[in-house]
Order: structure tokens, then sequence, then C-alpha cells
């Protein structure tokens, strides 16, 4: 690349001094263009010459060095080492730029590991991730990238996973966690239990799915190369009638005149500032994304979402947390923490998660030195005496049985009843929590222009009901049976524009068909869950349901910088084509199209990547 | 079966594109995928005809853009 630069520098230095001097002796002057031509664009025309004896004929070395040498067989001399001199400096800031460009999003994406340190007996081998087994011990020192996917079994540390999620507060970790790959140790060392070998640990599966993405075009690349396919066959006929035709049947018509028109058309005729800067866009975007820890599996889906009408979520797992908490202690003759002491001591034998949330809720040790005289009734709940008094907490058909008149209003969530020597003494809501930013995410969804925001759930009707009111969706199937949720996502689809895309939100456990039956698959809190990342076409890494929005907003960033790119390029070379063929503009205007127009296309596509206001 | 290739020094986007509908009319491919922006290639085709399409795939490339060498990945 520097040789070429030097090249074009030192052809550039020798053409202007031949216009600046202005020889007289008219030979000499001829002979130093052509020097400057030959310095500047001399392997252009072999290359050219050599495509030609290869059966290829209408590449782009092809159609400048026609272009060029027409001008200087018409005495345009200037003009023809111009041209040259301009397309050479357009293709060396191409490559420059995409040179760039790929190792921005390789920078972006270095989270391979070089190495692990495999233990031994009592010694540390630097070992290739890749030769690493599965039940290897490995340490990692602080500062270090984890290398492969493994369980904690020393130590506890802090780690950095923002490289895959985006996410900047560091994760605490202790024995037992797992760790994965491509995160770093930021303080303690760790001895860990290798759980997958390299080519199945996370690092591998996000590289080679961000490595992937741009295989799978989207439909404003396909209609590029579509176009580039026919746009320079057309244009080297148009230039060739141009040449021809107007001088025989146009009585005072040259042809040099038309020749020179003609040599203009063949200067734009070359597609190349569109093809390089839709799938660059596309990269960028891609690449940003990542940065955020939003994983898109193709251009075509980042496309897609820029068209979504209907979002469509999973509730547990998605839009709540998953997990169980007390909601509410509602207390009937005593307060509240003695109702939630006495309830937390009753279930404490326990394992179902009801039992977990109280326990949870409550806080305190218990002493199981106050329990006896526990009994478990199952499907309706536990007595058991505590401090002497005897305690029954279940549902509504425990109330029954014991003959306990109770609270007989409409709660969001399981409700445990509880009474105390026969005497009913309150109760208490468990329930799933939301998400802390899922009301946030539903109302930019809608800011961005979502028309509809759909739930689905297994869950009864009035817990779905609260939560959807709660976040403001705008309509909500519940009490769904797993196979009922294809079925109603058919319902869904009707309702949208024949254009608009459907979009389905879940957690990729369990709702692989639905994922696969919308336009848009979206799984959250991909990190360490292969079934996410399989099932998906769009993984987002953390769990934050906020991120579709940001999802969306580059997705449209990226198209938004694609049609420009589009519209701008073939505007300018249209315009260009028209004047050139009435003979208002030059070859200088050509060039300055085709070149000017390939450099700000490309400076527009890098745009693309910058997401961080997104 | 799935092949995956790396294109040194692939420097044109329209020549990608080339190349990309060059080898997909290949016999015995299924689908072929030039990615101008991580220089890769993966052609997917019918498993006995692989080497042979492997072999003209080669010569595409060298046709379209002869500085560019074809390595697997």
């Amino acid at each position: 690349m520097k040789k070429r630069l030097w090249r074009i520098i030192i052809g550039a230095i020798v053409f202007v001094a031949v216009i600046i001097i202005n020889l007289d002796i008219k030979w000499l002057q001829v002979s130093l263009y052509v020097v400057s031509y030959i310095i500047v664009g001399g392997d252009v025309v072999l290359k050219a010459i050599r495509n030609i004896f290869k059966g290829k004929v209408f590449d782009e070395s092809f159609l400048m060095s026609i272009a060029t040498i027409g001008a200087f067989l018409i005495g345009e001399y200037p003009e023809g080492v111009a041209v040259m001199l301009f397309y050479q400096v357009g293709e060396l800031f191409q490559s420059y730029a995409v040179d760039k460009s790929r190792k921005s999003i390789a920078s972006l994406m270095d989270i391979r590991p070089d190495y692990a340190n495999v233990k031994k007996g009592d010694e540390l081998i630097k070992t290739d991730p890749d030769e690493v087994q599965i039940g290897d011990i490995i340490v990692i020192k602080a500062g270090e990238r984890i290398p492969l996917d493994a369980k904690v079994i020393e130590g506890s540390s802090m780690i950095d996973n923002s490289a895959l999620t985006g996410e900047s507060v560091p994760l605490e970790i202790a024995v037992d966690s797992v760790v994965l790959s491509g995160c770093i140790n930021i303080n303690g060392v760790i001895t860990a239990e290798v759980t997958k070998d390299y080519g199945e640990s996370t690092v591998s599966k996000i590289l080679d799915l961000v490595e992937n993405a741009s295989n799978k075009k989207s439909k404003s690349e396909q209609f590029i190369t579509k176009f580039a396919r026919y746009y320079t066959p057309i244009v080297v006929v148009i230039a060739a009638s141009l040449a021809i035709v107007p001088p025989l049947l146009i009585g005072g018509a040259t042809f040099s005149e038309w020749i020179y028109r003609a040599l203009a058309f063949l200067v734009v005729s070359c597609p190349c500032a569109l093809v390089i800067s839709i799938p660059l866009s596309f990269f960028g975007g891609i690449g940003g994304a990542s940065r955020k820890g939003i994983l898109v599996k193709g251009s075509n889906y980042l496309e897609a979402l820029a068209q979504t009408e209907i979002v469509v979520f999973d509730k547990t797992g998605t839009l709540t947390k998953g997990v169980f908490n007390v909601q509410e202690i509602i207390p009937t003759g005593i307060s509240k923490e003695e109702l939630l002491e006495l309830t937390a001591y009753a279930e404490n034998y326990s394992n179902h998660p009801i039992s977990t949330s109280l326990k949870r809720a409550y806080g305190k040790e218990i002493d199981n030195g106050r329990i006896s005289d526990v009994e478990e009734i199952s499907g309706l709940g536990v007595v058991a005496k505590v401090d002497g008094k005897k305690i029954m907490a279940g549902n509504i058909k425990l109330m029954n049985q014991m003959n306990i008149p109770f609270f007989k209003g409409e709660l969001a969530g399981t409700v445990v009843h509880v009474a105390v020597d026969y005497i009913y003494s309150g109760y208490i809501v468990i329930a799933d929590e939301v998400k802390v930013d899922s009301a946030k995410a539903i109302k930019e969804l809608k800011a961005a222009n979502i028309k509809h925001t759909v739930m689905l759930t297994g869950d009864n009707k009035i817990v779905a009901s609260k939560v959807a009111k709660e976040l403001g969706l705008d309509q909500v199937y519940s009490e769904l049976l797993p196979s009922d949720k294809v079925e109603k996502m058919e319902e869904i689809f009707s309702q949208k524009s024949t254009k608009g895309k459907l979009a389905f939100v879940g957690d990729g456990i369990n709702d692989a068909p639905v994922l696969a039956r919308a336009d848009i698959g979206i799984a959250m809190g991909g990190l360490g869950s292969d079934a996410a990342i399989e099932a998906a076409d769009i993984v987002i890494m953390t769990d934050e349901p906020s991120k579709i929005v940001t999802a969306i907003k580059i997705s449209k960033k990226t198209l938004k910088i694609a049609y420009q790119n589009i519209a701008f390029a073939i505007g300018i070379k249209v315009i260009v084509l028209i004047l050139s063929a009435l003979g208002i503009t030059s070859m200088w205007a050509a060039i300055f199209a085709d070149v000017g127009v390939t450099i700000i296309a490309i400076l527009n596509a890098f745009r693309a990547l910058n997401v961080r206001n997104l | 079966m799935k092949k995956k290739f790396v294109l040194e020094g692939l420097g044109c986007a329209n020549c990608a594109a080339k190349m990309e509908k060059a080898i997909n009319e290949l016999d015995g491919v299924k689908e072929a995928t030039v990615n101008f922006m991580t220089q890769k290639l993966v052609i997917e085709g019918e498993d006995e005809k692989m080497p042979k399409i492997v072999q003209e795939a080669e010569k595409i490339v060298k046709k379209v853009e002869s500085q560019v060498v074809m390595k697997k990945a």
C-alpha cells in the first residue's frame, strides 16, 4: 500500500509540474504526460491487458484504461492522467478504509484467549486453549482472560464480562460459580475445572457468530449486487453508441466531441462505491451492536429489525425475573413481622420455591428448636407447631379443610393464607417480580414506533393482566400451554401489515418453536445459554429488555446509512451521466463524481460502527 | 458438507459478488457465500463433488482477482 502511495505522489508531482510549466514544445509535453500516466496507472493498464487474455473484459481496470487511453487519443492529455490519478487515489482510500474497518471490528471482537494455565501436579503449564480437555484444572490469575468455560473450585474474585455483554458492572464469583470464556478476571486468583472444550466454549461460539453474521446478506446488499451486474454493461453499451451514433447521424457532430462524452460515461461506469458501502455499513452496524452485547446473526436480521411493527414477549424470565419473591404481607390481628416470621418458621422444612422465597424475605437465622410437629400436606400447605402455637400455612383448600374463614378477594400471584391456633391471621402474596427496566423498554419501544406490544404467558389471568398493566403492554394472552403459544402467534401475525415484521422475545428456554416462527427471534440472557444462542436470530447477552430498543435503534441507523449511500451514489452517477451525454460536464466532473462518491459513501458507512449514544 | 476458506487479498466488493455468483452456479453447490468484509468464502455442497467444487472455485477466484490467495480456514 505504501508503494502505491508513493507512485501516486510522484506521478502527481510530475503531472502538476507539467501543467504549471506549460512547455511550448508539444512533443515534450505530451511525453511528460505519458510518463506521469505510466507512473500513476501503468499497473492498471497491465492488469487490464492480462484480464483480457483471461477472457474478462468489463472489469474496472479495463474500463479505466479505455477511458484514459481514449482521452489521450483525442488529445485530452491532462484529463487522461487526472482520471487515472483520481481513480488510483480512490482505490487506495477504499482499501485503506476497508482494512481499517476490518481491523476495528477485529479489535472489537478481541476476546480470543491466547493461552490457558493448566495445572499438572504442582506445575502450571501455558497451553493453547484448543488443547485443553474437559475436566482439566486451570488457574486464572488477576488480569487474565478466562480461556474456557469452567466451574470455580477454589478462590473468589470479580470478573469483567463487558467484552461479552457490554455491561460494565463487574460480577462477583466464588466457589461453584460458572465462569465463561472471554471474560476477564479482575483481582483474585481462581482455580477452575474446565466444563467445555474450546470449540464449544462461549468465546468460540460468539466469535463464530459475529464473524459469519455478514454471510447472510441483507436485501439492500442483494439489490446493489444485482444492480451492479446490469449497471456496468448498460453504461458501457450507451457509451459505445454515444461515441458512434451521433457523429454519424447528426450533421456537424464530431467524433472527438462525442467520444469525449462517451469516455466520461466509462469513468462513472464502475459501481464500486455502491457495492462496497452497503456491506461496510452492515458490518459496522453488526460490530457496533456486538459492542453493546447484542449479537445479530445476519445482516438480513439487522435489516428486518428496523421494520418491526409488533413485539411479542414471553413473560417469565423475559419481562419478569423468573424468581419468586414476597410481594405483599397483609396481617389480620398480628403484626407484619410476626406473620412473616411464623410463616417462615412453619415452612422451614419445605423445599418448595414458595418456602424458599418466604425464608429469603424473613432473612434471619431460623432456630429449629422453636419448631415441632411439622406436617406437610401435599397440594395444600404446611401445618406445624412454632413456639407451641399451631400454625397453618397454605392455599384456599387448606383453609377450607380446616374450616377457617379467610380473605376471598382476587390476588395476583400465589397466596399463602395463615392461621394461628385456628384463627385467621392474614396472607402473604408471592409473585415473580418484573425486571427493573421492563417498563422503560416498553415505553421506549412505543417511542420507536412499535405499533403493538403483546405478552404471552402460561401464568394465570390475574397475574398476567397485573404485569401487563404495570408495564403498559397493549395485549396479553394468559394461561397458555407451550403449544398454544405458536397458535397465538399466528393470530398476532394477522394483525400486522405485509411489510411490517414481528419480533418475538423469549429466554430461549422452551420457546424455540415460537422463536423460529417469528420474523425475528430474539433471545434474552444469552450469556451462558447455548439454547438461546442456537435458537434465536438476535441474541441479547444480558437480560435487559431495554437492549431490544437499542438493537432497533442500531438497525434503523444502519439502514438509514445504507439507503443514504444507495440514493446518493446512484443519484450522483445518474446526474453525471445525463450531464455528460448532453456535453454540459467534463471528464473532470465525472472522475470527481466517481471517486468523491466512493469516499463520501465509505465515510458515511463508518458512522454505522458508532453506537455509543444509542 | 460445508467448507470454509480465507480469501487473502480480496480487495474489491464487486469482485466478491462476481465470485459468489459464479461459484453458486457450479455443479453440486448448494450455497456459496463470499463475505467481502471478513474475506471468507463458505461453500456448502454435495460431499462427493466437493473436491471438484473446491478446484473450480479456486479457478474462479483467480480469474476474477488474480492476486487473491485462497486458503483453508
